[in-house]
């Protein structure tokens, strides 16, 4: 019997805000430990949470970015749980009203775009992080508080590379949207997978098994893949498989029991009567509408289509934001776009990297790469004396049409002057010429090469061949 | 002697030069040295603290600041959070917890020129009727020291009572506020909810808490009400409604005001004594002017059992942050489950285990339907029944406790008895209206007061100050003080 996987993921995001959920306190990572805490997030008898706005904008915003709905009438429960990094032993989240729900994310997946749906993405606190020592553990609380997004997706993974390449989109779609830096090695992203197998034509879901302790995408897709086969070989061996939750060992690469379903937490979920239901405005929304970015998926399959890039360009675009933006300005209105592509991902970057400078830094103006392209399409300049103008445009921002002039670039194309180069280096170079008359075409090259030299890369390389072969006949 | 005097007669006096607020603050030190001893409200007074605060009102009134409560000392229920003061709830579990923050209440008070002072008994996390469940000793009733002074807040109107301090603070999930201010004969309010902040107030019911004043008239406690009220940004359930000035409207004049006497509140088990007290004062508010008719509030029969879920359930999860981690006693365990079930174990008392349990219990997967869900449903026909009362009267008239204070130890081994001497306070809570208690006289022998509440409208405690006032102005329950007190002052 052949079996098939079905996954879903639930994806915590610490939100990029200036203070905690709750307080005043930095959201900042890496402060000594619980320098960043106050009476409130370390859950000190008497204190109340407020809620940050700009955490709920945030997840508001990833909810439009992931199309989801935005209900009108959200609140926060709590959950109940005892946890020596848990403040307050309950965790202010959303339970049956998010703030968003019922979306979906596509995403390029092995040649075609696959969708995954959006359950919910809702918002809660992070905790704090307890650290063991020799003898004895210590909790650090500047985690405590953080806003935390959990985005809970359907369960319309089927593999671990999917489940790789979902979570991807997903973390390129947070970064876009200026959500959350992401940052895996900070812990900004963590996630648990759900994964079940069940005979394939089967309607309905296997016992859904769920793994915790992965702390990176590559840890999630070895966690999956080992899971998979484990659980249909469990069902081959005629075993009935059930409900648990089981601890990826990244060292180890496995998968063990953490706790079965009778051991299951009863998180006893309430609505928080410290905090008041979020019904956000009209104007609020529109003001959150209004920082709605192009996604990853759709800004690829755009400048795939506006400016006829191939894949490859289109992606670089996609990943550098800055050079993105700078082309769209560079390339308004151009004939060859693909040219100006060029320009930008070849030249421009090299430079960029030898001098070590961001691209807010460059003195170019954006239109001046269609003047280069008009000058060297026109003949006006070769495309070797197009690089040392592009040098120099690079050094004082000039635009190319006036350095060309200044410095007398402009490419040779009276037939007059070049026919007397050609006389001079025939007549310096009886060897190559005879060769060429006796059939060795690659001396012609050499005289070329001459020639252009003595014009200093001025005289126009077409011109040069043409008028060589007539006279060397 | 001047611990007797009100926040108003004091008032005139410190601007007068009359007493200096060092003198004031001393006599209520001097005062509590000589019954505390029996009435046992406070469990700490830090004296050196109270009286340098003293001295900077006096400068401050040297100065000529206004202040409302410039140099006027108030004591506080140790649920509240007073920066550099112990914060106890009345619980072991808090031990040596010392709090960091003023609560914003405190800060008001402190803004107002008040001078806080000492840490007020109460039933361990205001879960009691009595003040028979703290952690340190029981308070005793200044009218007959055998007797309770009521609860939670037992310890604010023992204290007040016994002229120990001028005014108190206290806090008021089910009547906690209101019940020991009847049964110690002074003023009580609990004040809608959303009217005062919540931040430092130690929770115990989110939904239910409010924090209010134990004073000796109406007027201190439309004075006190009108500093602690008004909008907190660090309370998101504190609602942004302006403070009207309360002692404006307090002419005694309340001709034409409609009040309600709901018929599901004068049914038998009550007192006869009390039953007869709160007739007489209807029809003292009659003579006045009132206009009394009969109301109903056809839900009352279920608040007591709507309360006892909501409020523990609250509780369970405001609680489960004393587990010996982060600050209070810590019993080591194993693991930090056993370090957990030691430390709450050893920490918490009987009540507050017993609330801990039956609010884990109604939560809990399976039940959450039928006990938490249908209560918050009934929560609401309740508040229902307030706002359609309060579309034909102005305050409804109740007794504010069935009985007089009770023998300690009467009701400590019945819970069930023990709730029930909250009846009558609990709807308000749950509806989150205004309420007060006045006294309206004694019971025979012994001599024990008897208390007349008033509910208000949400955000109607300008009405209740009005008619409180013009009852209390036309009768003299709240000068008579307990005979070995005014002996020994």
């Amino acid at each position: 019997m052949d079996y098939e996987a079905v996954i879903g993921l639930e994806t915590h995001v610490q939100l990029k805000t200036r203070s905690k959920m709750w307080c005043g306190c930095a959201n900042e990572f890496g402060a000594p430990p619980n320098t960043n805490v106050c009476p409130v997030c370390l859950g000190l008898p008497g204190v109340l949470p407020v809620a940050n706005d700009e955490a709920l904008r945030l997840t508001t915003l990833t909810g439009l970015l992931l199309n989801c709905t935005v209900p009108r009438h959200a609140k926060f429960d709590r959950k109940n749980y005892f946890y020596p990094d848990v403040p307050k032993n309950y965790q202010i989240t959303q339970y049956d009203m998010p703030s968003t729900k019922d979306g979906y994310v596509d995403f390029e997946f092995e040649g075609r775009i696959a969708r995954v749906r959006i359950t919910r993405a809702h918002l809660e606190e992070d905790v704090g992080k307890n650290f063991h020592f020799e003898r004895n553990s210590g909790v650090d609380f500047n985690r405590a508080g953080v806003p935390l997004m959990e985005i809970v997706s359907e369960p319309d993974i089927f593999s671990a590379e999917m489940a790789y390449t979902y979570l991807n989109a997903l973390k390129d779609i947070l970064i876009f949207g200026v959500v959350s830096d992401c940052d895996m090695e900070k812990g900004m992203v963590r996630c648990d997978v759900n994964v079940s197998v069940r005979p394939k034509g089967q309607k309905e879901l296997g016992a859904k098994i769920e793994i915790k302790n992965m702390n990176t995408f590559s840890g999630v897709r070895r966690a999956v893949d080992y899971e998979i086969p484990r659980q249909i070989e469990e069902l081959k061996k005629g075993r009935k498989l059930t409900q648990e939750t089981r601890r990826w060992d990244d060292a180890a690469g496995v998968t063990d029991v953490m706790r079965s379903k009778e051991y299951a937490h009863d998180y006893r979920y309430f609505p928080e009567p410290d905090l008041m239901p979020f019904e956000p405005s009209d104007e609020w929304l529109a003001h959150v509408r209004k920082r709605v970015v192009e996604l990853p998926l759709a800004r690829k399959q755009r400048f795939m289509t506006s400016y006829s890039l191939p894949a490859p360009d289109a992606e670089t675009f996609v990943n550098d934001r800055p050079l993105a933006d700078y082309f769209e300005k560079a390339a308004k209105g151009a004939p060859n776009a693909k040219a100006v592509a060029n320009w930008l991902i070849n030249n421009l970057r090299a430079k960029l990297t030898e001098s070590q400078m961001s691209l807010d830094m460059v003195r170019i103006q954006p239109e001046h790469f269609q003047e280069l392209i008009g000058l060297v399409d026109s003949g006006k300049i070769s495309t070797k004396i197009a690089q040392d103008v592009f040098s120099e445009m690079f050094e004082n921002g000039q635009p190319p049409a006036a350095i060309v002039q200044q410095k007398g670039l402009a490419q040779v194309s009276d037939t007059g002057a070049i026919e007397k180069l050609c006389d001079e280096v025939i007549a310096a170079n009886p060897k190559s010429a005879a060769d060429f008359r006796a059939g060795k075409a690659a001396a012609l090259n050499f005289l070329k090469g001459q020639v252009m030299k003595a014009s200093q890369g001025k005289a126009n390389p077409n011109i040069v061949g043409e008028i060589l072969e007539r006279k060397l006949k | 002697m001047l611990n007797q005097l009100t926040i108003s007669e004091l008032r005139t006096k410190l601007s007068k030069r009359a007493a200096s607020a060092k003198e004031v603050t001393q006599a209520c030190l001097d005062q509590i040295k000589r019954v505390d001893p029996q009435v046992r409200a406070f469990l700490s007074v830090d004296e050196t603290d109270a009286i340098a605060q003293a001295e900077a009102a006096d400068r401050a009134i040297a100065a000529g600041l206004p202040q409302p409560l410039l140099g006027i000392p108030i004591a506080i229920k140790d649920v509240l959070a007073v920066k550099g003061q112990p914060l106890q709830c009345g619980s072991k579990i808090l031990d040596k917890f010392i709090s960091p923050y003023d609560a914003t209440s405190i800060a008001k008070l402190r803004k107002a020129g008040a001078i806080l002072f000492g840490r007020l008994n109460m039933d361990e996390f205001a879960m009691g009727s009595s003040t028979e469940n703290s952690a340190f000793g029981h308070t005793r009733n200044p009218w007959d020291l055998d007797r309770v002074p009521g609860g939670s807040s037992g310890g604010s109107s023992a204290a007040v009572a016994a002229d120990e301090c001028i005014a108190s603070l206290g806090s008021d999930t089910g009547g906690s506020i209101r019940q020991p201010a009847a049964l110690c004969g002074v003023v009580g309010v609990k004040p809608t909810y959303g009217r005062v902040s919540r931040f430092g107030l130690v929770a115990f019911a989110s939904s239910l808490d409010q924090i209010g004043p134990f004073t000796k008239d109406v007027r201190d406690a439309a004075i006190l009400t009108r500093v602690l009220a008004g909008h907190d940004p660090l309370d998101s359930t504190s609602i942004p409604e302006p403070v009207p000035d309360y002692t404006a409207d307090l002419k005694g004049e309340i001709r034409g005001l409609r009040l309600g006497l709901p018929k599901e509140y004068f049914i038998g088990g009550m007192d006869k004594e009390v039953s007869a007290a709160v007739q007489t004062a209807v029809k003292h508010l009659e003579s006045l002017g009132a206009q009394v008719q009969e109301i109903s509030l056809p839900h009352t029969d279920y608040a007591v059992a709507t309360y006892y879920i909501v409020a523990t359930a609250e509780a369970s999860a405001n609680l489960a942050r004393f587990d010996g981690i982060r600050y209070g006693i810590r019993v080591e365990g194993a693991d930090p489950n056993e370090l957990y079930m030691k430390t709450r174990g050893a920490g918490f008392g009987a009540e507050v285990k017993r609330r801990i349990i039956l609010g884990t219990y109604v939560l809990s997967s399976g039940y959450y339907d039928a006990y938490y869900l249908r209560a918050q449903k009934v929560r609401t026909l309740i508040r229902q029944d307030f706002l359609k009362a309060f579309e034909k009267v102005d305050a409804i008239v109740t007794p504010t406790s069935p009985t007089p204070a009770f023998k300690a130890g009467e009701k400590s081994d019945d819970p069930l008895q023990m709730y029930l001497s909250d009846i009558f306070t609990i709807s308000c809570n749950l509806a989150g209206i205004s309420g007060i208690s006045v006294p309206c006289g004694f019971t025979s022998s012994p001599k024990l007061p008897i208390g007349l509440q008033l509910l208000g409208k949400p955000f109607g405690e300008g009405t209740l100050f009005r008619i409180a006032h013009a009852y209390e102005q036309s009768t003299n329950w709240h000068k008579e003080k307990p005979e070995w007190i005014t002996k020994l002052s």
